[in-house]
């Protein structure tokens, strides 16, 4: 299984969910308002978006900003931590590698 | 007026604005998060409009009246989406706090510098994970994480989770996964009964209070907890292993000093993993202001001064105690470091002291075993931005003339990635040390958080006084 | 066999690369640091292997020689070294820089240097991100780039299997002499007979020359580097503001920074430079930060968003009239000294060891080493490191 967002319908904490979407590496992706975009690519079921050094595939290993695995490109601003940046509707999000060709 | 300039508004931070507004300070309260709280009272986002978020924290109503408190304060500046990049020591008092306000890793942030009076460093620590096969496969990742995203997103991590390493955050971390609908197949407290009962069970009752509330369990889970968990003891996750994502744990039974048992291992199916083996307390600030470490901790005089003039410590950088124990030490830190005096919070003082006495009892109960080393393989990453392998760190400590701790660490790579060091600095540490190489502070970063070039480039706005 | 023992103060760059020139030279080789090895200026500087910022001179010799000997000691070293020819690109961003860097590009023709004029569209197509508002451009291909540390260490391993001892954690504390000639030298570890003693203790040299009772004004002078995240290749040379070489040039005590912008290997770029002579205050300085970002910004505007990870500040070996000092100190025979190349240590190292290794033979240096001479006026005090 993937990583997913607690449903609404059934969350204890009683959430009014109100929908944001971002597009990812071009395409569209729909989160609620108020997740990370580390959380809006998780509720997607997308557990990774990174590309390590050696070709691995990197996501959210700490979730609190401090191990840098999460970064991606957000609105052409490289280097981005996924788990702490805000989504924002519109958002332009892109996977990044050290490589030439994701420039 | 004094002003009072407190970074981190976690439990220790909170609690040190609190009291350093009821001393008569103004206080500046930073914090790179939207909302206070820290990683321990980590909020919802305001946007999910939930009705209920109490039900997800132990100690709500007194967080939330004392958040009240400090954040409608007419004499606190309340610096949310804040960063602290640098601090720079002056040649007198505290040094000035370097900022970049308004976003995160961007966003069009400004710069801005603040001399403060008096500087309160509460920051916090973030789990420690010990390298192990397999450790950078998707779907691995720190207890923190987990409780975090599941905590302060609702986003569960996967359906068939362990939970492993040592500590008993551990068991907070399950309830909140199971709270939020994942299966935890079982948690795995990698010291024995033993060596847990030795640090828990001498004079324990003292005990009782700090462990109820450190143990941070949401009441509900409790029971679910107790009754469909299993709960192994000298038992740790010694690899990872899936096709581009975790699918399976080899755990193992451990001797005392974590040395895997041979024939014990099983497999067990999982679609995550979530490890923490203890905490490591973010330093960096600390080293930039000259104060003095101590066993790799912040160390602090009875008021939590720190030896650099004007700067006091609170919470997990004193050392790891829990978030009553945090509380306490940020309330002292707030008090004094307004001026106010130090007879006047007996209080305070008592439940620091009884947290402190905590965290020794912690450190004794819950140690890293010095034989974590034998789960490693020759192509084990140990450093996970450069990938800098175990076998590479061996090959350049056993050459005499490269076991200068700058040299292994620019021969290797090990660290210089973009967390610099943070998730791998202490473990690289210790294998340094292990095999005869230089034992130096993992925790110089002049540069506290990445600033962008841009940014730097402009003026700060320097605040008047 | 009774061989001639050399003692080497310091496992730098320079230090080690003197006891491996030494060792393979035949000489029992002892080399004695006060910390670990490459752990200090070594550790803290960005590599350079320059020709085209030293004008027609002594240190432009001594930088030649050392260029055409990298590729060599390269080779005979076991180890796998990040050597990077990439050239430089020096570039003028005003119309009198411009005529500056013209007249001193031709000084270094005369001298041998390559240094070709590039035309915008040369330009252009080498730095793609560069700013297009330069007045004039020229590239030198013989700029390189070495890996300090890992030089360093390799030169010291090498060292070391042609026999050398290595010491750390040991501090010297003063000269053992007999009739004026020193014969050792004392340290925290004990005494350390030596036939030879030579002073490779960078910006350390003028303290360790004056426990030996001859001091040399040798001074820290700081400098500053940023470090950005890796990124995909974006800067293919080393790339610096022709002022750069007026900045090296100063004897101003106060801040001086010039753009100097290259990549590494791992995909981060190194941005520099800054020069302070703040004695040893190791403080990080916001502004000097500031300045450095700044500079580096009007060179490649669209390296704004770029986040810097790191700074890390050295101090470079600093000597009032800008040369180095290779040679035998007039007041104490058997004492040499090897040091005082500011920031151009790395790059300097094995040229230096060369000439040293010659000196003491008794032989001539491929070039004149008497500019390098101890006995100058700017180098001989009397009272020692400030």
């Amino acid at each position: 299984m993937s990583p997913r967002l607690v449903p609404g319908r059934d969350d204890r904490v009683g959430r009014n969910d109100v929908p944001v979407r971002i597009s990812f590496d071009g395409d569209p992706v729909e989160g609620i308002d108020g997740q990370t975009i580390a959380g809006v690519l998780l509720g997607s079921g997308r557990q990774t978006w990174r590309t390590g050094v050696s070709g691995g595939a990197r996501g959210v290993f700490c979730g609190i900003g401090v191990c840098f695995d999460c970064l991606v490109t957000v609105n052409e601003e490289r280097d981005v931590r996924a788990c702490r940046r805000r989504a924002r509707d519109g958002d332009d999000v892109r996977t990044q590698s050290r490589a030439e060709d994701a420039r | 007026m004094r002003r009072v300039v407190v970074v981190g508004a976690g439990p220790a931070g909170l609690a040190a604005a609190e009291k350093a507004l009821l001393a008569g300070a103004s206080v500046t309260l930073v914090d790179a998060a939207d909302q206070p709280g820290g990683q321990y009272h980590r909020m919802l986002p305001e946007a999910y409009a939930a009705r209920y978020p109490k039900r997800l924290h132990h100690g709500w109503d007194s967080f939330d009246r004392q958040r009240r408190f400090v954040l409608e304060h007419r004499r606190c500046t309340w610096l949310s989406r804040t960063s602290v990049w640098a601090l720079e020591k002056l040649d007198d008092g505290p040094p000035s706090v370097q900022l970049l306000r308004g976003g995160v890793d961007g966003e069009g942030r400004t710069r801005e510098t603040i001399r403060p009076d008096a500087l309160v460093l509460a920051p916090g620590a973030h789990d420690r994970v010990l390298p192990f096969p397999g450790w950078d496969l998707p779907g691995v990742h720190t207890a923190g994480a987990a409780q975090a995203l599941a905590k302060g997103e609702r986003i569960v991590v996967g359906d068939r989770v362990v939970v492993a390493g040592t500590g008993p955050f551990l068991l907070p971390v399950a309830a909140s996964l199971l709270e939020a609908g994942s299966r935890v197949v079982e948690v795995l407290e990698a010291n024995s009964p033993s060596t847990v009962s030795r640090g828990w069970l001498r004079r324990a009752w003292e005990l009782l209070p700090q462990y109820g509330k450190a143990l941070e369990l949401a009441e509900y889970a409790v029971g679910q907890l107790c009754h469909r968990t299993p709960y192994r003891m000298g038992r740790a996750v010694v690899e990872a292993r899936g096709d581009g994502r975790v699918e399976e744990v080899v755990t193992a039974r451990l001797r005392p000093d974590w040395s895997p048992v041979p024939g014990t291992e099983r497999t067990v199916p999982v679609d995550a993993l979530c490890v923490g083996h203890g905490f490591t307390p973010q330093l960096e600030l600390f080293v930039s202001a000259g104060c003095t470490l101590r066993d790799g901790f912040v160390q602090v005089d009875g008021n939590q001064r720190t030896s650099a003039a004007g700067v006091f410590a609170a919470g997990e950088v004193t050392g790891i105690a829990g978030a009553p124990a945090a509380r306490a030490e940020g309330a002292v830190a707030g008090w004094v470091a307004a001026g106010g005096d130090p007879a006047a919070i007996r209080a305070e003082r008592r439940k620091r002291d009884a947290g402190r006495d905590f965290a020794r009892r912690l450190e004794r109960a819950h140690p890293i075993g010095a034989a974590w080393p034998d789960w490693l393989r020759r192509n084990t990453v140990v450093c996970r931005c450069e990938e800098t392998s175990y076998g590479d760190l061996q090959a350049a400590l056993t050459q005499p003339a490269g076991s200068g701790s700058r040299a292994v660490k620019l021969g290797t790579r090990a660290g210089l990635g973009p967390c610099q060091g943070r998730v791998c600095g202490t473990n690289v540490a210790e294998l340094s040390a292990r095999l005869g190489g230089e034992t130096a502070s993992v925790h110089n970063r002049p540069i506290a958080q990445p600033i962008r070039l841009g940014e730097l480039a402009g003026q700060p706005e320097e605040e008047t006084r | 066999m009774n061989r001639t023992r050399i003692v080497v103060l310091g496992a730098g760059v320079v230090g080690s690369a003197c006891a491996r020139e030494l060792a393979a030279g035949g000489f029992e080789v002892v080399v004695v640091d006060r910390h670990r090895p490459a752990g200090a200026t070594t550790a803290h500087g960005e590599g350079n292997v320059l020709v085209s910022d030293k004008a027609d001179g002594p240190e432009l010799r001594l930088a030649r020689l050392s260029r055409r000997l990298w590729p060599e000691v390269l080779a005979e070293l076991d180890a796998d070294i990040e050597w990077d020819p990439k050239g430089g690109i020096v570039v003028a961003t005003t119309d009198a820089g411009a005529s500056d860097l013209a007249a001193f590009a031709a000084g270094q023709r005369a001298a041998g240097v390559t240094a070709e004029p590039l035309d915008p569209a040369d330009l252009a197509a080498a730095e793609p991100h560069l700013t297009r508002e330069v007045a004039a451009a020229y590239h030198y291909p013989e700029d390189a780039q070495v890996q300090p540390v890992a030089a360093a260490t390799a030169l010291l391993s090498a060292a070391i299997e042609a026999g050398t001892t290595l010491r750390t954690g040991c501090e010297v504390t003063g000269a053992i002499t007999r009739g004026g000639r020193i014969t050792g030298v004392r340290t925290s570890q004990g005494d350390v007979r030596a036939d030879a003693v030579v002073n490779a203790a960078g910006p350390w040299s003028g303290e360790v020359s004056a426990a030996l009772g001859a001091p040399v004004d040798v001074r820290p002078r700081r400098g500053e580097v940023l470090v950005t995240t890796p990124l995909p290749p974006t800067v293919f040379h080393k790339v610096y503001d022709a002022d750069y070489v007026g900045a090296v040039g100063s004897s101003d005590a106060a801040l001086q920074t010039s753009a100097v912008v290259e990549s590494t290997r791992g995909g981060t770029l190194l941005l520099g430079s800054s020069r302070r002579q703040v004695g040893f205050d190791d403080r990080m300085r916001p502004h000097v930060l500031s300045a450095i970002a700044s500079r580096a910004l009007r060179l490649f505007p669209g390296l704004a968003g770029v986040p810097v990870m790191r700074a890390y500040g050295g101090f470079r070996p600093y000597v009032p009239d800008h040369l180095p000092l290779i040679g035998e100190d007039p007041r104490i025979p058997g004492l040499w000294h090897s040091t005082g190349h500011e920031g151009a240590g790395i790059g300097l190292s094995v040229g230096t060891a060369r000439v040293l290794h010659d000196l003491i033979s008794g032989r001539a240096p491929e070039i004149d080493a008497e500019p390098f001479r101890v006995d100058r006026p700017a180098v001989l005090t009397e009272g020692g490191a400030r």
